[in-house]
């Protein structure tokens, strides 16, 4: 902690030094006055691990090009970059799109290239960065939002929303003012069912396509009472015999 | 003056319509603020949470135009929790209780309700303006409740709202006897939407200047749109896919030759990559291109359809263009006054990103340029400093080098000395984003130079609180200042407490701060509003035995007349 202001003496006086510690690279900060890791140990700063290629690139003279990626979803920065909810979410439905249609045609093509796939696959993950969509509970007034890359699984998925909406601390409320039993989202066990919308406007039950093929195709997530999700297209269900329902 | 009846100075103060003058004038005398009050029209609030309905209405009792502000400008980037607040519901009822004559309302990210709309349409019979940008809260069916109700419906503009589209038949709820439409932009609707009654809308509205479509509107539709209304000035274009030898595409082309007032286009939300060429005929007319949600154009044909664009002043792109386009931007847009540059892509660069190179060659060929936004992999210092040199009459200076803490990718050396050419430069400088590797010496150049700064954006900066000391001491004028994972803490937030009064906000999150200094801050400040926003748990902030010392994740404070808001939500703590 900074406890020490020189303003007064100039500022000629400040020495800087690159004064981020990334790496631990060539960095000198302010000789004693910060306490060097004060804010380096509980920083919200990111350190090296985050950008593992940045600490490096800087030593070198490369002019980095940015083909190191951007952190992947596990550090992932919220909120960087700082383009508006509503334009990240038309690139992220483009790309996504667009990896989606490409995918495809490589695996119309029947590629002999074991490769291909596999980097197709990479460039549907890579790519669609972050992909926040829209939660709605029944009951619930305001909806919420969650990053479905930062989730890996259907179980992840339920366990963050089950959180969202019911806080799993006793004696806390969450949003829907209940205190909490933990809920089987997934199983058809519980009060509610996880539904979400597709790319053509369908409203189906959560767990039935891999899923990869999910993420790509959600539009938003809907926790609706079991009782009224009886119109949707069920597990058993063939695609013909879905009805365009319009939950109520 | 004050020897004139006061019809004669509020015949005077009529001819002064912006707000700062206005705010001005009515601190002159008492007479002259009662003559202001009686005769504002236009009120603007850019924090709703700093007054209330009640005081406004009593100050401003004659208001016909209303524009509130809500959520903090982070709230864009997903940095404030959906609950947070800016709810328009009591402003909307205590309107329509007093019954003042509201014409026109103007919303940024607020939380509005159906409910809101619904008895906004009822409540004021010459209801003419709904402006909604990035709110949130409300579907098409509050959209129904406008176009039902309001009789002399002009403008209905939504722009990057998130709306539930329930499919409705929304645009079949203006009555046939509506026609008196100006401005109706519906391009952030995702859903599907009724053709015949948008065709039938647009063919009554004679007076329809400014049309914006979604993606739900393809290519024929858009030809028919056109050709019934040619006097048309900005056109936002949805979906248009097409084949260049479809009779829909011979009938676009006929109808956009016909519309020789369009001045601006935007839209191309689902756009094949090759088709603009229809549009180049009226492109020598267009002052302002929106094309950043065109993500499938290729840099290619956005060239071709720059070149034919001399008179542009205003141009939003993705950054697909890349150097050479901008290059082309430069020697052809020589009355550009503002570009914007988006990503196109999210994971690491690409041969068509842009880089500092492309932000010369505009500073060097558009010498009106007043605003920028510039989206890029890598910058130079030196590159600032010739970009500082070229342009120094800019207002708006914003660039975002995608990688945190990324320096001159040349010398390896912080940003600060670029920074600090373009805050010397210019000296109307009204707000600045930075963005890189950067040391407090940036914001020693801040402090001493930026003396109009009015907005400052700092993200993965600065090294100690001198960083933010800087810029609380120097810049007089600074009214939101925004900061993001940068080391400052309780020292720099309390050295001048004093200071905040004459600032409309302050945004700190995971900085420094620490619950304590924000509660001693709170203490010596009873007119802010300090509010710690926790998603976490605010009640193990409290149990914690080293609770003072806690750091605080986000910290939202700003100044306020009517003390603590009572529609927080349970995660927002108010000191």
């Amino acid at each position: 902690m900074i406890t020490e202001l020189e303003m007064g003496k100039g500022e000629s006086e400040l020495e800087l030094g690159l004064g981020l510690s990334l790496g631990g690279g060539t960095a000198a900060k302010i000789a004693g006055k910060s306490g060097g890791g004060a804010w380096g140990e509980r920083g919200r700063l990111l350190t090296a691990k985050d950008f593992p290629s940045v600490g490096s690139k800087r030593a070198a003279d490369s002019p980095s090009h940015a083909g190191s990626s951007p952190p992947r979803s596990s550090s992932q920065v919220v909120g960087w970059p700082p383009i508006g909810s509503h334009r990240m979410n038309s690139l992220v439905n483009n790309q996504a799109t667009k990896s989606a249609r490409e995918e495809e045609e490589a695996g119309k093509k029947k590629v002999n290239d074991d490769h291909q796939p596999k980097d197709v696959t990479k460039k549907v993950n890579g790519k669609v960065q972050l992909g926040f969509i829209k939660v709605n509970m029944d009951g619930v007034a305001i909806g919420r939002k969650v990053d479905l890359n930062a989730h890996s699984s259907y179980e992840n998925l339920a366990q963050t929303l089950e959180d969202m909406f019911f806080r799993t601390n006793p004696g806390t409320i969450g949003l829907t003012g209940q205190f909490t039993k933990p809920l089987r989202l997934l199983d058809g066990s519980s009060e509610f069912v996880l539904t979400y919308e597709d790319k053509e406007g369908d409203w189906m039950l959560v767990g039935d396509v891999p899923w990869r093929m999910f993420i790509t195709s959600v539009k938003r997530l809907r926790v609706m009472k079991t009782s009224e999700a009886n119109g949707l297209a069920a597990r058993h269900q063939e695609p013909k015999e879905r009805q365009r329902n319009q939950p109520a | 003056m004050n020897y004139f009846p006061d019809e004669v100075v509020e015949h005077v103060f009529d001819f002064v319509t912006s707000h700062k003058d206005r705010n001005a004038i009515s601190l002159v005398c008492k007479s002259w603020y009662k003559i202001e009050r009686y005769s504002r029209q236009k009120v603007f609030i850019g924090n709703c949470y700093a007054t209330n309905p009640e005081r406004l209405l009593r100050r401003f009792p004659c208001l016909k135009s209303l524009t509130l502000k809500g959520k903090p400008h982070f709230a864009d980037f997903n940095l404030v929790p959906h609950e947070w607040g800016g709810f328009v519901q009591p402003w909307i009822e205590a309107l329509a209780r007093s019954r003042v004559g509201l014409e026109e309302l103007r919303l940024k990210r607020m939380v509005v309700t159906d409910e809101s709309l619904e008895l906004l349409s009822r409540s004021f019979v010459n209801f003419k303006s709904l402006v909604l940008v990035s709110c949130e809260g409300f579907t098409t069916d509050g959209l129904a409740s406008i176009a039902a109700n309001c009789r002399h419906l002009r403008d209905l503009d939504l722009q990057e709202n998130e709306i539930d589209d329930h499919r409705g038949q929304w645009l079949s709820c203006f009555p046939d006897t509506c026609t008196t439409l100006v401005t109706l932009n519906f391009a952030c609707l995702e859903g599907e939407t009724n053709l015949v009654a948008l065709e039938r809308l647009v063919a009554r509205s004679p007076n329809l200047k400014s049309l914006k479509l979604n993606r739900a509107v393809p290519l024929d539709a858009l030809a028919r749109l056109m050709s019934c209304a040619p006097q048309m000035v900005d056109l936002g274009v949805g979906s248009y896919e097409n084949d260049p030898d479809s009779e829909s595409y011979l009938k676009l082309q006929a109808a956009i030759k016909k519309c020789t007032s369009l001045r601006s286009l935007s839209g191309f939300l689902e756009a094949a990559p090759h088709c603009l060429s229809a549009f180049h005929p009226i492109c020598h007319n267009l002052t302002s291109l929106n094309l950043s949600y065109a993500a499938e154009i290729h840099g290619s044909h956005l060239i071709k359809l720059i070149q034919h664009c001399k008179k542009l002043q205003r141009l939003w792109i993705l950054d697909s263009i890349g150097d050479k386009g901008l290059e082309v931007v430069a020697s052809t847009c020589k009355e550009l006054q503002e570009l914007r540059v988006f990503p196109s892509d999210l994971v690491g660069g690409g041969n068509t990103a842009v880089t500092e190179e492309g932000l010369v060659a505009i500073s060097a060929g558009c010498p009106k340029l007043h605003s920028i936004l510039y989206f890029c992999q890598q910058m130079t210092n030196a590159a600032l400093v010739t970009v500082a040199k070229n342009c120094p009459n800019f207002i708006r200076f914003r660039l975002c080098i995608l990688e945190p803490n990324k320096p001159d990718h040349v010398t390896s050396q912080p940003l600060d000395e670029g920074f600090g050419a373009i805050v010397k430069a210019c000296k109307n400088l009204r707000r600045l984003s930075l963005s890189g590797l950067l040391t407090d010496q940036v914001f020693l150049y801040i402090g001493m130079y930026a003396n109009q700064l009015e907005m400052l954006s700092i993200a993965f900066a600065g090294d100690t609180d001198k960083g933010m000391l800087y810029v609380l001491n120097g810049c007089k004028k600074m009214k939101k200042l925004e900061i993001r994972d940068s080391p400052f803490g309780d020292t720099a937030l309390l050295a001048d407490v004093s200071k905040y009064e004459t600032m409309r906000s302050l945004w700190m999150s995971s900085c420094e701060v620490t619950l304590s200094g924000c509660k001693r801050l709170a203490e010596k400040a009873p007119w802010l509003n300090v509010e710690i926003i926790n998603e976490t748990d605010n009640n193990r902030m409290e149990e914690n035995g080293h609770e003072g010392r806690q750091k605080v994740d986000k910290l939202y404070l700003y100044r306020t007349v009517v003390g603590t808001r009572m529609d927080a939500p349970p995660f927002v703590w108010i000191l």
